[in-house]
């Protein structure tokens, strides 16, 4: 069993990182993960975590480092949010092209302009073509739990390939909450030290990063599209291994009274748990809905999305990020998943709480109101709505 | 070639590539315990088209603007994993990749002091992309986003003086070779390495297809830029720029005319009518350059 501490998520993530025995840590702060790079230095600084820290001078060669880091064989984590995660963004698919299994914790924040520092999964959402597994965090366990896994899946040999753990600004990475910490010895038995395929090796020298002519470009892409659909499968291992060892259920997409409900509302990051108690409520006055959470958004858990549609008159999907010219990106991959389905639910978008604006149960009923009005109509009339707009003059 | 070069033949480099002349030259002096770490352009295309290489090195390439941010990755991993001791770690880039888009990146490198070589191959444009300008081609040269025309002379500024600007981070060594001073050139790169920390070397690198002078002139021209003094070979421990060391000291130096000649990218300096002010101006600021470089070395005596 491990330590029950109160952190907050950057913490969380950080902890994460020195139990993971990570090698080197590139990193550039960027509000609101310089917590992360505080925290490693401090664990550095008193002899608690043996570590390269490397303090670039731009996310941008924070993630160039990692790649070469990582390419001469050592386990690396970093995290970003937002601009930065923006300014690496050359880097992810890099860092995805050569097969390198790099960790990355982003703080979900919100993209300019207007600045804003708050949260949304705006930065990651736009990254989702990158090429890295993407896990998001509800809470600060989810946070440093994810993150220990995210190691173990992306090193697999089935997969090597990067993964980014978001968590929502502020709301995690600067809230506190009690996290159970696994112990040292709970980590070292789960994750083994990182066995890569190929190193910069003098002694075996190699060609990284070469070029790809259109003779062999798509070849590469393909493996890449291979190593994705594996890792469907090594999370799940993964997951149960780590519910075995740890006592904690991970689920691709979990489920939340859904089996009699009308109108399931779709949700990811902090928003979740509001959303169910906003169930429970509704529930208490008779409206038949339920909570669907997505943990992992890459690779897309196709099979378990099209298993929710089935039990659902109405899936509302609540996208805390804008494609704009479309609506959500992550109805938009609903929508996509269900498109040759026989039978599926009316699928109706929201935007909510873009640039950190709070996301309150009145607002789930607000959807419900919308939801329920569609069911009653027998149709969508409209596609996208945005939730707890002001008037816009 | 010697069977043990570390850079092979084969690859698709122009005939009369300075660059890749210089690249074997570093090559021969490193050995075999060397990981380089490239930026994109024409080194990078001309070299590693899957499934073939021309390194028998370990060798990495990510992007453009990064290659010393790569190199450090390299280097602290290397130390955290034990594997570092013996090895030489070095950076190359075009001057496109070093001037330029991965000034910021190179910068990062020095200030945190790591132990890496980075080598510039300077050919003055991007070439890879179809000799375009870059900060670091000469004033008044033709390139095909600097075209000479009726209302233009080419390139309208000065070229931009990265080694100083590098020896001004207080690096352990910064130095300037060319492939025509060949034991210089060796001599450099065995300093660079040999030093703790920092190390900066920019080879003057002549490329027949952007400067538009037949290929079996590169060796030539690169000994026409030092003997004009365009080109100065000099050698500088930290960052104090007066006590720069001056490696050859041409006899008697060249008229700049003679090696601006060889090129047709300084033709239209030529013809129709010859532009005496622009020559003029051009040698009046390579006499200025040289005065300094003399007073500083009477200095130091």
């Amino acid at each position: 069993m491990g330590i029950k501490q109160v952190v907050k998520g950057n913490f969380a993530t950080a902890v994460a990182a020195k139990l993971a025995r990570v090698d080197v840590v590139p990193a550039y702060p960027i509000t609101p993960s310089t917590l992360f790079p505080e925290q490693i230095s401090t664990y550095i600084a008193n002899g608690e975590m043996d570590a390269e820290l490397l303090l670039t001078e731009s996310e941008h060669s924070a993630m160039s480092a990692a790649i070469g880091a990582s390419a001469s064989g050592a386990r690396v984590a970093t995290a970003t949010a937002s601009q930065g995660l923006k300014l690496m963004s050359e880097m992810l698919f890099i860092a995805s092209g050569m097969r390198l299994p790099i960790v990355t914790a982003v703080g979900n924040r919100a993209l300019s302009a207007p600045i804003n520092i708050w949260c949304d999964h705006q930065d990651t959402i736009a990254e989702r073509d990158s090429g890295w597994l993407q896990f998001y965090a509800e809470n600060n366990q989810n946070a440093l739990d994810l993150m220990l896994m995210a190691f173990k899946i992306s090193e697999d040999h089935r997969v090597l390939l990067p993964s980014m753990v978001g968590l929502d600004a502020f709301v995690l990475t600067h809230t506190m909450e009690g996290v159970d910490v696994p112990l040292q010895k709970e980590v070292d038995e789960f994750l083994p030290p990182y066995k890569p395929v190929y190193t910069l090796d003098v002694k075996n020298p190699m060609t990284f990063g070469s070029f790809g002519t259109p003779a062999h470009y798509m070849e590469f892409k393909y493996q890449q599209w291979e190593a994705m659909k594996n890792a469907e499968k090594v999370i799940d291992e993964v997951f149960s291994e780590f519910h075995e060892k740890f006592g904690r259920k991970y689920e691709k997409v979990s489920e939340y009274k859904t089996d009699d409900a009308d109108i399931i509302i779709l949700t990811m990051g902090s928003m979740s748990g509001t959303a169910r108690a906003a169930v429970d409520s509704m529930r208490r006055e008779g409206i038949k809905i339920g909570a669907a959470k997505l943990t992992v958004l890459r690779p897309f858990p196709f099979k378990e999305i099209k298993m929710l549609a089935r039990k659902a008159k109405v899936l509302a999907v609540a996208d805390r990020n804008i494609s704009f010219g479309f609506g959500g990106a992550v109805f938009a991959e609903i929508a996509g998943t269900l498109i040759n389905e026989k039978e599926k639910p009316m699928l109706i978008d929201f935007i909510i709480g873009l640039g950190g604006r709070d996301i309150t149960q009145e607002d789930f009923y607000k959807i419900a109101e919308i939801s329920k009005d569609a069911i009653k109509k027998g149709e969508v009339e409209e596609m996208v709505h945005w939730i707890n707009l002001k008037e816009v003059k | 070639m010697a069977s043990d070069e570390l850079f092979t033949s084969g690859h698709r480099g122009c005939a009369g590539c300075g660059m890749a002349a210089a690249v074997r030259m570093v090559l021969q002096e490193a050995g075999p315990n060397t990981i380089v770490a490239n930026a994109t352009g024409c080194l990078e295309v001309m070299t590693t088209a899957y499934p073939e290489t021309a390194w028998k090195i370990p060798w990495i390439h990510a992007a453009f603007e990064n290659a010393a941010a790569v190199a450090s990755g390299v280097d602290v991993a290397l130390k955290k994993l034990g594997k570092r001791e013996g090895i030489n770690i070095l950076a190359f880039g075009g001057d496109g990749g070093t001037y330029d888009i991965g000034f910021q990146a190179l910068s990062g490198m020095l200030e945190r002091g790591h132990n890496i070589t980075y080598v510039v191959f300077d050919n003055e444009a991007y070439m890879n992309t179809g000799i375009q300008r870059c900060s670091s081609t000469p004033f008044a040269a033709s390139t095909t986003t600097s075209p000479a025309g009726k209302f233009s002379i080419g390139k309208k500024e000065k070229k931009k003086p990265i080694a100083s600007i590098v020896a001004a981070h207080d690096i352990s060594y910064t130095a300037t070779a060319t492939i025509a001073n060949y034991r210089d050139l060796k001599k450099k790169v065995r300093k660079a390495l040999d030093v703790e920390g920092p190390s900066f070397i920019q080879i003057f690198s002549p490329c027949p297809t952007g400067w538009r002078y037949p290929s079996e002139l590169t060796v030539e021209l690169s000994r026409m830029a030092v003997e004009t003094g365009i080109f100065v070979l000099w050698e500088l421990e930290g960052a104090d720029m007066n006590k720069i060391k001056v490696t050859y000291w041409p006899k008697e130096r060249k008229p700049v005319e003679e090696y601006l000649k060889m090129q047709r990218r300084f033709a239209h300096l030529f013809k129709p009518e010859k532009k005496t002010d622009i020559l003029n101006k051009i040698q009046e600021e390579v006499d200025e350059k040289w005065k300094h470089l003399e007073e500083l070395n009477e200095m130091a005596r």
